[in-house]
């Protein structure tokens, strides 16, 4: 019996192979989507890992030689058995590649590829040596007695060794420079008392490349919840409109007395088993998008970090997993509930699939009420709730919430439309609309989180670029940084730099305690730099001139949020009482910061002079040389930030194409959702309008209307998509990235961008729309008739 | 003659090749003429109907109805036909599931551009639909439905009605009460009836009863008038 | 110290030797010294050279513990262990030498335990041993003085450092036959003996400040190449120093089908030895507690018959978890019963 039922349920897709065709590109197209996003998102998380991992020493204190670019083997040495815990590098090339030889016992976390602790390459890594490279740099590097290893993590043009064997390749026994462990003993004499001829160069300060790299991963991980979302609804879309197809099959089989648990086990399998098959077709055309996506995200973190990053995609089992898991988990929760609804279907329910047509209206209401209470949650889950996790469940509850309010929504949005329309075509029409919503609505709602989620996502990447470009703009300013040691270097660098660059810009700094908030206090050269170049967040009248005049300061967003100061409150520095004149945004800072002219800084701390410089200048490199050959600093010492901006700016830029090619592909997407619905939907409509054709409108009319109606309905959608968007951005920017990040970005709003999006949305749908409306406008008169004909 | 059939050829097609339905059909129907059509299943009496109210186009012959060559209309033309001039009545499904039942009397008199709410009103009453007015096709039974659509049919004042098996879904009762309506009140109008059926009950209500066997007019059949033109 | 050997053994095979297939489990024993000098009986040592590194030996160590009190009375113990780690039988100039090494250091208090690690390449001068005068150091670790008789000994970690000064109040002492160290049926082997008179002063610092300490301190000196049978799973090793003078070194060699070898040396006050074999000292276990997330013997019952010991040992602070690269539990006792006085405790193979 099972084989005739099996053949049974399949022979409905061999009649129909069209419908096959749709369910198995609807799942397969949602699971591409999240695990294109996924793949991207996983791929750009192991680029970052890889990248942070190998040029990782960036992230450590080194230990460096003032003069030139070698450290005696005795120093390294001398500095352990004093206590200091450094590891050595030792850097050169081989050929077009960088050799890096370190040793695994000393070095901090991360940064061997073999460790002690345990696999079996360390015993060759240490004697007589390995190579660890990227595939690509090991094919690059020259025959060498050594045995190379190909490691996809490490970053191109990088070869990893043991500090011995970089040695003996590169023919010297000294090093390069020293990295220094984060956790030292109790107690360590100065290095100047152990070797005063190297200095310690602190962490590189990449605190606020770190927090964009940040935001580019939330920015693809809420587009990766969102299309989950959008991926779940089209799922339940497909799967329930194969089972409205089937409701004829399957009640033929039951009356045939096939038993119902054996039915509803067989239907259950034959879906799991499509979902596996569609899952799979979507999780290769994941990897298909991912890789013309990819380009894009490799690049954006070459940028990031300078140095070339792999942009190869290797298929992660964290997206391929989920991917599948997105089909077959949303494919059983779909068809339970259908299958609930089959095994409590009276036996002989009427074949033909009326629930598309004939939703009541009390089903509105429960979709409406459920959707309000979702959306109460949401809003009170964003104002009481703290945390990462409440951030997303608060978003989770509106996503849902909005979808599911948008039938009843767009069912009142009709019911105005038709009260106002006068002729009887578009008195029809609408009303036939109205009757076809339950039928369309979860595509609809596919559709309306689609949009939303690029507006909110398109909301929060344009923020997110003017907030950082601005701030990019106000603390990058200085087109060179100095850092002295003495306070005879500075006097010479600030001799030479008052001269020769167009600006000075001393920098002391200073610790104390702001109203309770332990704080670091700037002093600063009030001028043209400050004046032009920072934003407030909120100031008062003339907020430079008060820093100038000695009487104000410049306090940082978190120390306003944190104590609760405002413009024209009062500070007390060490006992000198300044007012606060302006807050200004800072994204690259954890501390309370204050800022303040350098004469009344000089006042408060006469002995903490200015130490670090800002230049402004048009020839950086000149000016750089020429300082550094006039005072006889180290070249180590001058820091040109230029380049840093320059990464950091294009950064967003380079998002933006990703998040641009991202929301073609959702509303892609979503408009195939359409596509099937209004295809199902149109077998089922004979019915509805087989009268008003045969009551005199022709089919070429029918078909414009069909067209109409689905452009109309889609506009309305984006247009409700325009709320929900806002909301979502407001959501990300002021609840989940204040918990991610700790800081809260201004809202921009983007009416262009939004306008573009909601034209894709259009598009999508028409084009979703024109092969059923030309389908219908081509159905012979003979189909239509069949219809009034009996039921024979 | 308001409705003039030359002989109208008609065939389908299938697996084996088209299947001629009718083979050449000649056929009058005066004003306010009554008229039968029996025969067989398959015979092609729907069919012919079809063609005569525009829905289905013969593949050969001429049909002229009010003065006007249908056969060499397009979609645009025989709707404008099927709005205006002829007023059809099927067995099931006549009408719009999405309108009420007043929204459903009004639509084809709106769309012909001649709805006339008194005379609307006035169907509504003598078919029994007032209190239903409201209510959507759904919540009707298959009588009442049936009685809607009598009333839509007429109250875009057709001079021709077609009715295919008005009364095929419904029992006798039910049937023969519908069937009186209709007669009365398409005599009201003046509209010729035609009616396709396979009920003899039905078909001696009408004035001429023509029988259709394998895609000819039966001249043998009973009736009146014997020959398939009245003059 | 049969149980050290195995410590630095695991150390060896899992961090520098190929596994061989079928390696079994935490010994991972069985691969034949290949290149290495193995131990042989009779052994003739010659001081103070011996006390310096043997490099043609696979692992060796320098493996010091001590009994500390405040002075409120208030017990502490610290450990400090030097261990060598050869991947070839030689020694060589540079990073080119295979020898790694690597220290352990611990403090440990009723209440809290401090443990850090240190890893150096030979051949650099970053860690090493000379013999005379006597230097055992690594990075800024170190145990030095004119002889091994009285030394200096620091160390220091994150949150915790110390500074000791040692005396040896007695003799070396040798293990086994004459330090020639049975560790199996087999006839796995080790050289080993041992300084444990010393006396202890300094200065031990906590989280909380620097504490004066005095007390005494027991060092292994062991080296070996292939000292374990492969069916043996763990070990538990007691250093006992009890009030009347006499000291006790045992082990029970844990079989992993449930047996077991032991091995002691009764010390009596003025140093003289009498070597104990399989089966006449046994510990058994009378306490669990949970430790780093497994249960491990905190409380347990030694008996030695022949000299009428039959005590209870238990550690000072059961949390004493040395969770480093190979994790493993070390730490002070307290002994009760027939005789009394303290001790350390070793015990590996509780994973």
């Amino acid at each position: 019996m099972t084989r005739t039922v099996v053949s049974a349920l399949l022979s409905h897709w061999m009649r129909n192979p069209l419908q096959l065709v749709t369910f198995v590109t609807g799942l397969a197209l949602a699971t591409a989507l999240w695990s294109g996003v996924q793949a991207i998102n996983a791929e750009a998380r192991a680029s970052y890992d890889a990248a942070s991992a190998t040029l990782g020493e960036g992230q450590f204190d080194q230990v460096v030689p003032r003069e030139g670019t070698s450290i005696p083997l005795d120093r390294y040495v001398a500095l352990r058995r004093a206590g200091w815990l450094v590891s050595p590098i030792l850097e050169g090339r081989v050929g077009s590649v960088r050799l890096m030889g370190l040793d695994p016992l000393t070095a901090p976390g991360g940064l061997s590829p073999v460790t002690p602790g345990g696999e079996t390459p360390f015993l060759e890594f240490l004697t007589p040596g390995v190579i660890y490279a990227h595939p690509d740099t090991a094919r690059a590097l020259p025959e060498l007695a050594l045995r190379v290893v190909p490691d996809p993590a490490l970053a191109p043009g990088l070869a990893l060794t043991d500090i011995g064997a970089a040695g003996r390749l590169l023919g010297r026994d000294d090093l390069s420079r020293l990295i220094v462990a984060r956790s030292q003993p109790l107690s360590r004499p100065p290095l100047a008392s152990v070797a005063p001829e190297l200095r310690l160069e602190p962490a590189r300060q990449t605190a606020d490349v770190g927090e964009l790299t940040e935001s580019f991963h939330l920015n693809l991980t809420a587009f990766g919840l969102l299309s989950f979302a959008v991926g779940l609804f089209i799922v339940h879309s497909v799967i329930g409109l194969a089972f409205e197809q089937r409701r004829g099959v399957i009640r033929t089989l039951r009356t045939l007395g096939v038993p119902l648990p054996r039915l509803v086990a067989l239907i259950a399998l034959e879906m799991l088993t499509l979902a596996v098959l569609a899952g799979s077709i979507g999780i290769v055309l994941g990897y298909v998008i991912a890789a013309f996506l990819l380009p894009d995200v490799a690049a954006t973190l070459r940028g990031l970090y300078g140095a070339e990053l792999t942009g190869g995609l290797s298929i992660r089992p964290e997206w391929w997993l989920s991917g599948l898991g997105i089909a077959v988990l949303g494919t059983a929760l779909a068809s339970a509930g259908q299958l609930w609804k089959i095994a409590r279907m009276p036996l002989l329910a009427s074949a033909r699939p009326r629930a598309w047509a004939m939703a009541s209206r009390g089903g509105q209401w429960a979709l409406a009420v459920a959707g309000l209470s979702l959306l109460a949650l949401a809003a009170g889950i964003s104002l009481v709730g703290a945390g990462l996790l409440a951030g997303f469940v608060s978003l989770g509850a509106l996503l849902i919430g909005a979808a599911l309010l948008l039938p009843p929504m767009l069912a009142l949005c009709l019911a105005g439309l038709t009260a106002r329309a006068r002729g009887p075509v578009s008195q029809w029409a609408l009303a036939d609309t109205r009757q076809q919503l339950p039928g369309l609505s979860l595509a609809l709602m596919a559709l309306l989180l689609a949009i939303a989620a690029n507006i909110g996502v398109s909301t929060m990447v344009g923020s997110f670029r003017l907030a950082f470009t601005s701030f990019l703009d106000q603390r990058l300013a200085p087109e060179l940084y100095i850092a002295a040691e003495t306070v005879s270097e500075a006097e010479r660098i600030e001799a030479f730099l008052i001269v020769n660059a167009r600006e000075t810009l001393p920098l002391a700094r200073a610790q104390t305690v702001i109203a309770g908030e332990p704080s670091q206090i700037l002093g600063i050269r009030t001028g043209p730099t400050y004046r032009e170049n920072w934003t407030f967040v909120a100031s008062g009248p003339a907020p430079w001139d008060a820093v100038a005049a000695g009487s104000g300061s410049v306090i940082n967003e978190q120390l306003a949020t944190r104590t609760g100061l405002r413009v024209g409150d009062e500070i007390t520095l060490e006992g000198e009482t300044l007012t606060v004149s302006a807050i200004a945004a800072d994204y690259g800072n954890p501390l309370g910061q204050a800022v303040i002219d350098e004469r009344i800084f000089a006042a408060i701390w006469p002995d903490r002079p200015a130490l670090q410089f800002g230049a402004r200048t048009d020839d950086a490199p000149a000016l750089r040389d020429a300082l550094i050959a006039k005072t006889a600093i180290p070249a180590s010492a001058v820091t040109d930030q230029s380049d840093l901006k320059a990464f950091s700016l294009a950064v967003f830029e380079r998002t933006f194409s990703v998040t641009a090619a991202l929301n073609v592909l959702t509303l892609a997407v979503a408009g195939f959702a359409m596509l099937m619905s209004l295809l199902t939907l149109s077998d089922l409509r004979t019915p509805q309008l087989a009268p008003v054709w045969a009551l005199g409108l022709t089919r070429r009319q029918l078909g414009r209307i069909e067209l109409a109606r689905t452009v109309a309905l889609a506009a309305m959608t984006a247009v409700l998509a325009l709320p929900l968007g806002l909301a979502l951005a407001w959501l990300l920017l002021t609840v989940v990235n204040v918990e991610a990040f700790g800081w809260r970005l201004p809202i921009h709003f983007f009416p262009g961008d939004y306008l573009r999006l909601g034209l894709y949305a259009l598009a999508a749908a028409t084009l979703a729309a024109l092969w059923p409306a030309w389908r219908l406008r081509e159905t012979p008169p003979s189909r239509l008739l069949k219809v009034f004909a009996h039921e024979r | 003659m308001l409705l003039s059939l030359e002989q109208v050829t008609k065939s389908f097609d299938s697996v084996d090749g088209p299947v001629p339905v009718l083979r050449g059909v000649t056929l009058d129907v005066a004003a306010g003429e009554t008229v039968a059509l029996t025969g067989e299943s398959g015979s092609g009496k729907s069919t012919l109907l079809h063609i005569a109210g525009g829905l289905e186009t013969a593949d050969g012959g001429s049909v002229r109805l009010d003065g006007q060559e249908v056969t060499t209309l397009n979609d645009t033309g025989r709707a404008a036909l099927r709005r205006g001039t002829v007023g059809v009545i099927f067995q099931q499904f006549n009408l719009v599931p999405s309108l009420t039942v007043a929204a459903n009397i009004a639509f084809q008199a709106r769309l012909a551009g001649a709805y006339d709410a008194a005379h609307a009103e006035a169907l509504t009453e003598a078919l029994g639909l007032t209190s239903q007015r409201n209510k959507y096709p759904e919540a009707l039974s298959g009588g009442q439905q049936q009685r809607v659509a009598i009333a839509r049919c007429l109250a875009a004042r057709p001079k021709l009605v077609l009715a295919d098996e008005p009364t095929g879904n419904l029992d006798e009762d039910t049937a023969g009460e519908v069937l009186a309506q209709m007669r009365a009140l398409v005599a009201d109008t003046g509209a010729a009836l035609m009616v396709v059926t396979h009920s003899q009950a039905v078909a001696a209500e009408m004035a001429r009863r023509l029988h259709l066997r394998g895609g000819l007019l039966d001249a043998s059949a009973s009736g009146q008038t014997g020959s398939a033109r009245a003059s | 110290m049969n149980g050290r050997i195995c410590l630095c053994l695991i150390w060896a095979l899992l961090a520098l030797a190929p596994l061989p297939a079928g390696a079994q489990g935490f010994a991972g024993l069985g691969t034949d010294a290949e290149g290495f000098a193995t131990p042989a009986p009779d052994p003739d040592f010659a001081f103070p050279q011996d006390h310096g590194p043997h490099p043609a030996y696979r692992i060796e160590w320098w493996y010091l513990t001590a009994n500390l009190t405040g002075p409120d009375g208030t017990p502490y113990g610290i450990q400090w262990t030097l261990f060598r780690s050869a991947l070839a039988p030689m020694e060589a100039e540079g990073w080119r030498s295979p020898q790694v090494w690597f220290g352990h250091a611990a403090a440990t208090t009723p209440d809290a335990h401090y443990a850090t690690e240190r890893f150096a390449r030979g051949g650099i001068g970053q860690a090493g041993v000379t013999a005379a005068p006597f230097h055992a150091w690594i990075d800024d670790w170190s145990m030095q003085g004119a002889s091994l008789n009285t030394v200096s000994l620091t160390a220091s970690g994150p949150d915790f450092a110390y500074e000791l000064s040692l005396n040896a109040q007695g003799p070396l002492v040798f293990h086994g036959e004459d330090g020639f160290s049975v560790k199996s049926a087999q006839g796995q082997a080790s050289y080993y003996y041992s300084q444990p008179f010393y006396e202890v002063s300094g200065t031990l610092t906590l989280p909380d400040g620097p504490v004066a300490v005095t007390g005494q301190a027991w060092l292994d000196r062991e080296w070996s190449s292939q000292p374990l049978a492969d069916t043996q799973a763990g070990w538990d090793w007691f250093s006992l120093s009890f009030d009347s003078g006499d000291k006790l070194m045992g082990f029970m060699l844990r079989d992993r089908d449930g047996g077991g070898y032991s091995s002691a040396t009764w010390i009596a006050a003025d140093g003289s030895t009498t070597a104990f074999p399989d089966g006449a000292f046994r510990a058994d276990a009378l306490a669990q507690s949970t430790v780093a997330g497994r249960s491990v013997p905190t409380t347990w019952r030694v008996t030695l018959p022949e000299r009428g010991l039959d005590a209870t040992v238990s550690a000072l602070n059961p949390q004493a978890w040395m969770g480093l690269t190979i994790p493993y539990w070390e730490g002070p006792v307290q002994v009760a019963g027939s005789h009394t006085g303290v001790g350390y405790l070793e015990m590996t193979g509780y994973d």
